[in-house]
């Protein structure tokens, strides 16, 4: 009678084994991503730091000309930061409406076969490559531009706003969305049964409901903003103007992007200095969005 | 005159899509009492409460015919203001949903959409529905807390004051006390003793006992028809339908 070693064997040591390997390997992998991103950490601050030592930081970040390469060099990068704030919140105020309205559309109005396709129309948005929207921007928006406010050139930073709202509406549709939809039916039916209309039910307590998921997808919309360079490129003229809605403009992202292929030297420092300004503002808004989704959670 | 009967059902059916949850139902429910709806799961009582307020309205495929008639007029009938029919026909549910809002506000909440009050009538009528549900002496001194932070009786006791907030003529209830200890459930039946005085509660409920205790009427169903209905202590003590009887004495269900 062996009623309880039957459960333990030859087999129970290769399990274990097994189970140890596995987790050994998940381990591993898990830390891939952590020495990515300290790899990268590493790489901006060691690099950054030496230029904006030189320039001085309080010159590099207020000094409102770039010029990189004259006879008579100047590193300030004070327009770039305003461009990336000012395009950011340009898309913001455009594409949070159209996108929170639709994630209520999604989540509360639409019937369902109507929601399946808008919804298939929102992932072909997010998959769409950000060198398409730009060449879209460039061939059709940026002429359009032009001659509606009758410019010398459409390339503008209003361009670059309106390509930015359409390229962060899908991110903003599918979290609100999420959010909306987690909403429990029962704090909709109360309001309902206290005589409320949809729409009253809708925006008093629905969105109230979801506030922190909206929070949080506003903040990804925010990031995918801020840290796009193609569409960017194609369509805001590239000119490290300070920023003006209807001038072209250069943003943290392009300033690095237009020189990145033949800079050298001094001038290649300063632009990981750049990369380094960019890389704090980023982490900010993931900061931001980690608040945000754990204060989601906690309620 | 007293208005005797302020909701009459009449031949009314509802079918969720090829399902028919409710056949024929003739069901009077008179003022300023408590009529409790009575069956196994499934029997339909809960789909008839709430065909009282059109909360079947906001399903999908769900069909009606026959009618309701409140204060005499067809509930169904084309140009019936569903709000207001809601706001005169308040509910409570089954498992406590205050809004994931202040006390106060979720109070506040049903009266702030149909007037415009002043801040100090506003407190006052906040004020008003919470002493009616019994829960003012609790809360009073933390109306700015979440509601969240209530226990579940207290919760359920919120519910019936933001019901109340809008001054209803008639509470529906669905199994209001399923999600309670027995102290809470206690509250709760005490309070609706007094609330008939000035509303008249229909409540559903699976537990046999509460309906005896509190009900002044009580309307079994099963599957989908009104088996029996009239007052509490003749359904209890000589029930007519067999199967009444069989249900009443704990024989299924």
């Amino acid at each position: 009678m062996r009623p309880y070693n039957a459960f333990l064997g030859v087999h129970m040591k290769t399990k274990n084994i097994v189970e140890k390997t596995m987790q050994a390997v998940f381990f591993a992998l898990g830390m891939v991503t952590i020495i990515a991103v300290a790899t990268i950490s590493a790489f901006l601050i060691i690099n950054g730091i030496p230029a904006i030592r030189e320039i001085g930081l309080w010159a590099f970040l207020s000094g409102q000309e770039w010029r990189s390469t004259g006879a008579n060099p100047a590193f300030g990068i004070l327009p770039f930061i305003l461009t990336s704030i000012y395009s950011t919140i340009g898309a913001i105020l455009i594409g949070v409406p159209i996108g929170l309205m639709t994630a209520i559309f999604l989540a509360k109005v639409a019937n369902p076969r109507l929601a399946a396709v808008v919804n298939t129309a929102v992932e072909l948005l997010a998959g769409i490559p950000s060198v398409v929207y730009g060449f879209v921007g460039m061939i059709v928006l940026v002429p359009l531009v032009q001659r509606t406010f009758a410019l010398a050139s459409g390339a503008i930073l209003l361009s670059a706003i309106l390509v930015l709202s359409v390229m962060i509406l899908p991110g903003i549709i599918s979290v609100s969305r999420t959010a909306l939809a987690a909403v429990p039916r029962e704090y909709e039916e109360a309001s309902f049964a206290l005589g409320a209309t949809k729409t009253e039910t809708i925006f008093k307590v629905s969105v109230p409901a979801a506030k922190s998921g909206i929070a949080a997808g506003v903040v990804l919309g925010i990031g995918r903003a801020i840290g796009e360079v193609m569409a960017v490129l194609m369509v805001m003229g590239n000119v490290p103007n300070m920023p003006n809605l209807f001038e072209p403009a250069r943003s943290l992202t392009t300033a690095i992007a237009m020189e990145l292929s033949y800079a050298t030297g001094f001038q290649r420092q300063t632009l990981l200095s750049i990369g380094l300004v960019l890389f704090c503002f980023i982490m900010m808004i993931n900061l931001i969005l980690n608040f945000a989704l754990k204060r989601g959670y906690k309620a | 005159m007293i208005e005797m009967n302020i909701i009459c059902a009449k031949k009314l059916c509802l079918y969720y899509r090829d399902f028919q949850a409710l056949k024929d139902i003739d069901l009077d429910v008179p003022a300023r009492e408590i009529t409790a709806l009575i069956g196994p799961s499934g029997c339909g009582k809960s789909t008839f409460l709430r065909t009282l307020n059109r909360m079947n309205d906001l399903i999908q495929g769900v069909k009606i015919t026959g009618e309701v008639t409140y204060h005499g007029e067809n509930i169904y009938a084309g140009q019936v203001d569903v709000t207001a029919l809601r706001k005169s026909i308040g509910m409570v549910f089954q498992k406590p949903n205050p809004f994931p809002m202040s006390i106060y506000d979720n109070v506040a909440y049903g009266p702030k959409l149909h007037d415009n009050l002043s801040k100090a009538e506003l407190n006052d009528l906040v004020e008003r529905s919470l002493r009616g549900a019994a829960l003012w002496d609790e809360v009073k001194d933390r109306l700015k807390k979440s509601a969240l932070s209530l226990s579940g009786g207290q919760q359920q006791r919120l519910c019936i004051a933001r019901a109340l907030s809008v001054s209803p003529d008639v509470l529906l209830m669905d199994e209001p006390t399923s999600a309670l200890d027995p102290a809470s459930t206690m509250k709760i039946e005490e309070l609706m003793g007094h609330l008939k005085q000035d509303y008249t509660v229909v409540i559903v409920t699976h537990n046999m006992q509460q309906a005896a205790r509190i009900s002044d009427r009580t309307a079994f169903f099963l599957t989908g028809d009104l088996v029996e209905s009239g007052k509490t202590d003749e359904i209890f003590s000589m029930p007519k339908d067999k199967r009444t009887e069989d249900y009443i004495t704990g024989r299924f269900g």
